[in-house]
């Protein structure tokens, strides 16, 4: 363990960092699979939830704390139970549902497997093994220093965008 | 660590997610896989933040992260409402545009 760490801190391996890094991205991969192959409905917003912990996991490991955090809150706490409502809210039975997958399911994956296959030429082509450097966490303050000095313009366009698309789900829903 | 780990787990979860968009038929499920799309966004947006040292990077995750809010909320507004007309959220029956 002590040869380990030396070795680590010699030449910036992240031993630790990167053990931790191949389980979760395995964990999120299996997930996110899940989710678009599995028949129940109800299971494939519960794996969602997986890969949504996954991706704050991954923020973590970049330094962004509030991002994480702010995943957590948002997509675990909101989108998830607002997809669980609508659930409930259109289908009778939360079984295994026949309306789940199209006849162009192999269409799909080799358009799934030829897009990877580009991307991930061309980013190993162009980012071969550069390495990015984590020095601490990025503090709320940064971020929100940013946000509103430098990015004022779009967080008042976002804040727009959240009025419209309040009102609009609204005028959509409502029954008369 | 290096960049790419994270860039190409970003293209697995957005190729997944193109598959999901593709091949489901059932509008929740496929809104669930325009999820794994933006999540995918994210990871790439907060680790070229990272790799830059720039906490732009962060700020538009975060704006991201926002709209993707606001997509699931009208999303799921059309799918109830398609719901409340058809009786159905087969993507494949809302073909009344159709030739």
């Amino acid at each position: 363990m002590q040869l380990l760490a030396q070795v680590s801190s010699e030449t910036d391996l992240y031993v630790a960092q990167n053990i931790f890094f191949a389980v979760i991205a395995g964990t999120m991969i299996y997930a996110a699979f899940r989710v678009v192959t599995t028949a129940n409905v109800v299971h494939a917003a519960l794996w969602l939830v997986v890969v949504l912990a996954g991706v704050a996991v991954q923020f973590l490991f970049l330094g962004a704390e509030f991002v994480a955090v702010t995943q957590v809150l948002v997509y675990i706490g909101a989108v998830i139970v607002l997809f669980l409502f609508g659930v409930m809210l259109t289908r009778a039975s939360m079984g295994d549902d026949e309306t789940v997958a199209g006849e162009k399911r192999a269409m799909a994956a080799i358009v799934g497997v030829l897009l990877f296959a580009v991307m991930a030429v061309a980013l190993v082509d162009s980012f071969e093994d550069t390495r990015v450097d984590i020095d601490g966490p990025q503090g709320v303050v940064e971020v929100s220093d940013a946000i509103f000095s430098q990015y004022i313009v779009p967080f008042e366009a976002v804040s727009v965008l959240l009025l419209a698309a309040l009102i609009g789900a609204i005028v959509v829903a409502r029954k008369d | 660590m290096l960049l790419n780990q994270f860039l190409l787990l970003s293209a697995v979860l957005f190729c997944l997610g193109v598959y999901g968009v593709l091949a489901r038929k059932n509008g929740m499920l496929v809104l669930m896989s325009v999820e794994l799309i933006l999540n995918a966004v994210n990871i790439n947006l907060v680790a070229f933040g990272a790799f830059r040292a720039d906490v732009g990077g962060s700020v538009f995750a975060l704006f991201t992260i926002a709209v993707a809010a606001a997509e699931v909320g009208i999303g799921l507004a059309i799918v109830l409402l398609m719901y409340r007309n058809r009786r159905s959220i087969d993507l494949t029956q809302a073909d009344l545009l159709k030739g």
